[in-house]
Formats: C-alpha cells, structure tokens, sequence
C-alpha cells in the first residue's frame, strides 16, 4: 500500500500548497507546520474534501484524485463534530457499518467488540452529550476501526484534551495502527506529539509539503522553516 | 464574573426606564384604556365568530404552505452552488422591507381578475381567477412567508457543521441517510418556530387582508377592528375584538418563545458545506425545477410592479409628493424612536442582567410584547385615550410613528441587544479597568461596535415604517396620506396604473432609506 501525491497543487483562497512525495505502508507519520500552513488542507485533498488544482493523487497505482470520500482508502478523525449528536453512542459506531443502521447480529457484535477495544464497554447506550470530549473521540476512533481503511487520518482531534489525556489517547491509536498495520496521518502544531507516536514527520511550512523523513532525525537537526517555527 | 462593578446609574434608569414605561403604555396600557373604554355587554356576535376562524384558518393554511414550499427551496440553496445563488438569497430577504401593498398589487397583476394567468386561461374557455376572499389572502401571505421561510430554513441548513456533511460523505451515506440523519433533526428543531412565527405575521397582517379580503367571510380580527371604528364608530366591540386579538397574538408569541429555538437574522448564509451525495441527476433535476418556479411564483408579482410603474412614475400627481414627503418624515422618525429605545432599554437589561437574571429576562419578553400586541390594538389604544382631549386626526401622523417604531422595536431589539451585550462583554471590563466612565465610555468603547448593527436596525426601522399600511387608515383625514395610503385608495378606485407608479416610488424610497441608514452605519468611527 502506498499514497502518492503527484506534483499536486491545492489553492485556497489566495494560498496554495504543493506536494510532491509517496507514503508508504505501515508508517506513523506526522503532519508538522504553523498553523494556517495548509496541514489540513492537505489532509482534505488526500481524503477527498477538496480536489487539488493540478496533480494527481494515487493509492497504489490507482488515481484517486475524483474519488468519492466514501470509496477512499481513508477514515478520518476531525477535531470536532465526529459524532451525531442526536444518535447514541452504539448507533454513531454502527454507521460505520451501515448508514442506514440496519445491523445483524453479528454486526451488533462488532460494534460492541469495538467498544470495548476503546475502554467503553458499556456506554453504548449513552448519548453523545453524556460523555466527556476524550470519550467522545474514542467514540469516533471506534467507528474508524470498523471500518478498517489503509490509512488513518487525524486532523487534530486531540487538541483540546490536557497533556496526560492526549498520551492516553496516541497510546491508544498506536495500538490500533500498529495491530492493523494502518497507515497513520496526524496533523499537529506539536513537536512533542510528533515525538511521542510518529517516525516520520512531513514538514508543512511556506506552501510547501516537504517528503516525510525521520521524525527524531528532523527534531534534532531542524532546517530553517521549522526552526523558526518550533522558536529554536 | 462576581466582579462586574459596573453599576446601574441614574441614566440607564431614566432613559431605560422611560423607553419600557412607553413600551408598556403603548401595548398593556392601550389594552387597559380599551378595556376601561368598553362597557362590554354583548357577547360575540356569530360575524365575530366568523372573523375570528377566518383569522386562524387562513393562518394555518399560510404557515403549512409557506413551510411546505420552503423546505425543498431551502434544500436546493443549501445543496447547490450556482451563478446567481448569491443573488437568489438576497432577493429572498427582500420582502421583509417590501411594503405589502405593493406586493398585493404584484400579486393582483399576475393573478387577478385580468391578470397574466386569468388572460392566459381565457384562451381555453376557462373563466377568470376570483382571487378576493380565502384564496387571495393565503395567495399573498404565502408570497411574503416562502422567503423569510427559506431564509431560517437556508440558516438552519448551515448551522449543520461541515463536519457532518464530511462524515456523511465518508461514510457514504445516500441522499436518503443524509436526510435521516442529519437534515430530518435539524428540520424538527427549525421548524416549529419558523411555523409560529409565519402564523403569528399572518394573524396579525392587515394590509393584506384589507386589500384582498373583506366581506362577511374573508373579515381577519384586524379588519374588523378597523371597521368598527372607521365604519361603526362602535368603541365596545373594536376594544372586544383588540382584546381578542392580543390574547391570540400574546399566546402564539409566547409559544414562539418557549417552542422555537433563538434564530438570527442575517447572518451565516454564505456557509455552504459541499454535498457529494446530491451529484446525482434526478436531485439536480428537482432541485432546478423547485428553484425555477419558486423564483418564477416571486418575481413575477415584482416584475410586473415594475413594468407597470416605470411609465405612471413620472407622471405621478402632486398630492403624491407630499404624501411621499409624510411617508419619509414618518419613517425617519419612528426609525430613529426605535433605535433610541433598543438602545435605551439594552442598556438598562445588561446592567440588571449581572445582578438578577430572571428581571432582565422578564424585560427581554416584554421588549418583545409588540409582536403580540398588533399595531391595531395600539392604534386601537391610542384613539380612545387621545379623542377626549384632541382630534385623533390631527395627529394622524405622529401617531403613526409611534406605533410603527413600537412594531419595529422587536426586531431592532433582537438584532441591537446581543450586539451591544458582546461589546459589554469584549471591551466593557476593558474599558471600566481604564475608569473610563458614563458618556465616554459609551461613545469610545460601545458605540463603535454598536452603529453597525445600529445602521442595519434603523434601515429596517424605517422600511417597516415607509411600507406600513396600518394605523394609518385609522386616523388619517381624506387630505392626509402615506405613500402607501395614497396606493391603496387609488387601488380602491382602479388606478392601477398610477397606483403601480406609487408603488414603485413607495419601493425606491424605501430601498434609499434602508441603504442610507445601513450605509450610515458602516461609515468609518471617527473619534475625536
């Protein structure tokens, strides 16, 4: 499995991004940059949000590029509004499913398996509203392990848990990851995040999406763009 | 937030204090002096009976249509993007400031007796359209409702968060998950306040039903009203019906606000999330031919308004003039009543709201109360607590300022009161920590944050007042006239021609006004 972003150009509004570079298989990798440098726009072009202006986006050797969200290799995890408010906890898992939430037995028992992979047996009866916002996103993460894509993206989803919260929740998605051999995507303004999960880092600075490289490598010895940013 | 020391001054208590005093004067106190004035003894004759189902029938049947129409309209804004969606959706605020006379002759152009459409079916044998009674009245509330409907609904869709349209998109939900899902709940909880809210503006309209109702059965409360006084001089049974009418008008509001949940004007509209599910052809397809007639049903009226009036206008008679002259004098002055009064009483709510909650919500309600109490109550009202000591008719004019700044008032409140509670909340503690005190303190800290919404309200303020068929009718002399009275008995004599060139001054002035007060409050600050 790989991702490959061929000379792709997203604008938006007067900004715009470009990468040239492949993901492969089975890395923890970081999206790292200012904020407003285009780390989630990025994201929602690989996702299929947007539709870059020039360039082309691959999944192995398909081209991707118009695809559809839903037919995407690809779940994501936004900062927020992950779960319906009005569905409780079960249901928003199962329309990983089925949209239509029409689920047999046995898919109400991978639901339920889910669940508890998250440290939340029992809570699927809860609304949304009932349950703490790292709850929530475990919520979320449940459903993106139903639905088993290559790749996993998180567009931020733990910036707004305190330190201890958030280390609790990356032990959690490494675990997932690194059962299923998912490709990992996280989108962060923190070094130490980066450092804590991920091996290889893409650096997001000046419109520019630079080629992953090694994460602790890159911390140590920081190029000018991410000096300035990181404040060293 | 204990901490808040800014106190309530004499000032905020004068000028608050007076500004609810007339408040209450204009809508409970008419109410008491009708009251006091009746002398009641009859009970309802079965004319009032008829008035009062003919009210709420027509109502009803407006909201459903009004609502029903709305929800595939809305969804088509909300779904697609095209050239001339912008557009679309800032025609759809339109009629809010359109003078309801003015539509009613659009309507009676396309629609009535020798209208486009009676003309058309003539060619297949088929009689003309009657468009007087139920049918008219309904016809042309459900043209003024369908925009402000789609409007809320439009809101309602963008308040959906982007996210969930993603989600929705990865999950590759169709069309009829989204529906479920997303679309279905946001409509449950829209929905309810936009119907009360076109119920209650169609059971309190009159200018509509004085224009195309009438008779023993299309007579609204309203009318009725203002034939007991106008026709019957019969005091007793208009303060029955005023009183009728606002215990009707005060429960709708109050469901209003215990049902519906807070809605904003003007705002959000723009936020379009993109839909990939509604790609398909048959959802472009009912999504451009709901548009088309919708837009055709809209702006036809308007058009031929247009096309009518563009000759007549510049041959329009000098008693036009000077009714034009009334017609702004008025407007400006209830424009600039309103806006003084919201801000007055905002002023005064904020400061009571940090020491007892319960009192500023109380007097947030009552700032509202004209939306129960129709201008005709108020009229109403004021007839009887005038006419001992001066002629009514003498003072037709200031009268009618009144009373349309006390029905604009809800609306400049609603847009003027969380406004200024922001810039309290953002700049206030800023500028009390500075010391700075009483006027400089409004003018350095407040007002700068204050004279957009300020500008929009008292363009609003004076729309409303340009385009009022109300109180008018009431009290104005055969020699005094508003723009829109002049229209109406021309309307009444079948002017139509010179009436449609009314009209299109009427809807020019009023768009200058509205601009120029909106504009006025975009002008640069310039602190001295």
């Amino acid at each position: 499995m790989s991702i490959t972003l061929d000379n792709i150009e997203i604008s938006h509004g007067s900004f715009t991004l470009s990468a040239n570079f492949k993901i492969e298989e089975g890395h923890k990798i970081a999206l790292l940059g200012p904020s407003g440098g285009g780390k989630s726009t990025l994201l929602s072009a690989i996702a299929g949000f947007k539709t870059p202006d020039h360039g082309r986006i691959l999944h192995n050797d398909t081209d991707i590029t118009s695809m559809p969200p839903a037919q995407r290799p690809i779940a994501l995890l936004f900062q927020d509004h992950n779960l319906f408010p009005h569905l409780s906890v079960e249901k928003n898992i199962a329309l990983g499913l089925h949209p239509n939430l029409r689920l047999s037995d046995a898919e109400r028992e991978i639901v339920q398996d889910a669940l508890r992979r998250v440290g939340l047996h029992n809570q699927g009866k809860k609304m949304p509203s009932e349950l703490s916002g790292g709850q929530q996103q475990r919520v979320a993460l449940a459903r993106c392990l139903l639905r088993d894509r290559p790749v996993l993206c998180l567009d931020e989803p733990f910036a707004a848990l305190g330190p201890a919260l958030k280390r609790e929740m990356l032990d959690l998605v490494a675990e997932i990851v690194d059962g299923s051999k998912t490709t990992l995507l996280m989108v962060t303004h923190q070094p130490e995040d980066a450092k804590y999960i991920t091996d290889q880092t893409v650096l997001i600075a000046d419109g520019v999406a630079h080629a992953p490289v090694d994460t602790a490598e890159l911390l140590a010895n920081p190029p000018i763009a991410l000096a300035r940013y990181l404040g060293t | 937030m204990a901490h808040r020391t800014q106190p309530i001054r004499p000032i905020h208590f004068i000028l608050g204090g007076s500004a609810f005093a007339l408040l209450l004067l204009l809508t409970l106190g008419t109410v008491a002096a009708l009251w006091y004035r009746a002398e009641i003894t009859s009970s309802l004759t079965p004319a009032d009976w008829a008035a009062i189902r003919f009210t709420i029938t027509q109502a009803l049947a407006s909201a459903v249509i009004s609502v029903i129409v709305a929800i595939p309209t809305a969804r088509a804004l909300a779904r697609r993007n095209f050239r001339g969606r912008k557009f679309i959706l800032t025609l759809m605020g339109a009629p809010f400031i359109l003078p309801a006379i003015v539509a009613v002759l659009g309507i009676l152009a396309v629609w009535g007796r020798s209208g486009y459409i009676s003309d058309f079916i003539a060619n297949f044998g088929l009689g003309p359209l009657n468009i007087y009674g139920f049918g008219g009245v309904v016809l042309a509330h459900v043209f003024f409702n369908i925009p402000l409907a789609t409007r809320l609904l439009v809101q309602g869709w963008s308040s959906i968060p982007v996210e969930h349209f993603r989600l929705a998109a990865q999950l590759g939900m169709h069309t009829t998950d989204i529906t479920r899902h997303l679309e279905r709940p946001m409509l449950r909880a829209v929905i309810p306040g936009v119907f009360l809210l076109i119920f209650l503006l169609s059971v309190s309209s009159f200018a509509v039903a004085l224009a195309l109702g009438g008779g023993p059965k299309a007579t609204t409360i309203e009318l009725a009203i203002y034939q007991a006084i106008r026709f019957d001089f019969d005091l007793a049974k208009a303060s029955q019906l005023a009183m009728l009418q606002f215990a009707l008008c005060a429960t709708i509001g109050a469901a209003t606000i215990v049902i519906a949940k807070p809605m904003h004007f003007a705002q959000g509209l723009d936020r379009r999330a993109e839909r990939w599910d509604a790609r398909e052809t048959r959802y472009r397809i009912v999504d451009t031919a709901v548009l088309t007639v919708v837009c055709l049903f809209l702006f036809l009226p308007l058009a031929s308004v247009f096309l009518r009036g563009i000759v007549p206008l510049f041959t329009l008679p000098a008693p036009v003039w000077v009714a034009a002259f009334n017609s702004v004098t008025v407007a400006v002055l209830s424009a600039v009543l309103s806006v003084c009064m919201s801000i007055a009483m905002s002023a005064f709510i904020i400061r009571i709201a940090r020491k007892r909650k319960t009192v500023s919500q109380v007097m947030e309600v009552v700032g509202f109360l004209t939306l129960a109490a129709s201008p005709f109550v108020i009229g109403t009202g004021l007839f009887v607590m005038t006419f001992p000591f001066v002629s009514p008719f003498a003072i037709a004019l200031p009268i009618t300022a009144l009373v349309n700044a006390a029905m604009s008032l809800p609306f400049s409140l609603r847009v003027i009161l969380p406004a200024m509670t922001r810039a309290e909340d953002h700049y206030g503690r800023l500028a009390d920590s500075l010391g700075m005190q009483t006027w400089g303190r409004f003018r350095l800290a407040i007002w700068p944050r204050l004279k957009r919404p300020v500008g929009f309200s008292a363009g609003l303020a004076a729309a409303l007042s340009m385009g009022d068929l109300g109180v008018i009718t009431l009290f104005a002399p055969p020699d005094v006239a508003t723009l829109p009275l002049m229209m109406y008995r021309m309307m009444s004599t079948y002017q139509l021609g010179a009436a449609a060139g009314v009209a299109l001054l009427l809807v020019t002035l009023s768009v200058a006004l509205f601009w120029i007060f909106d504009q006025g409050g975009r002008l640069e600050h310039n602190v001295r």
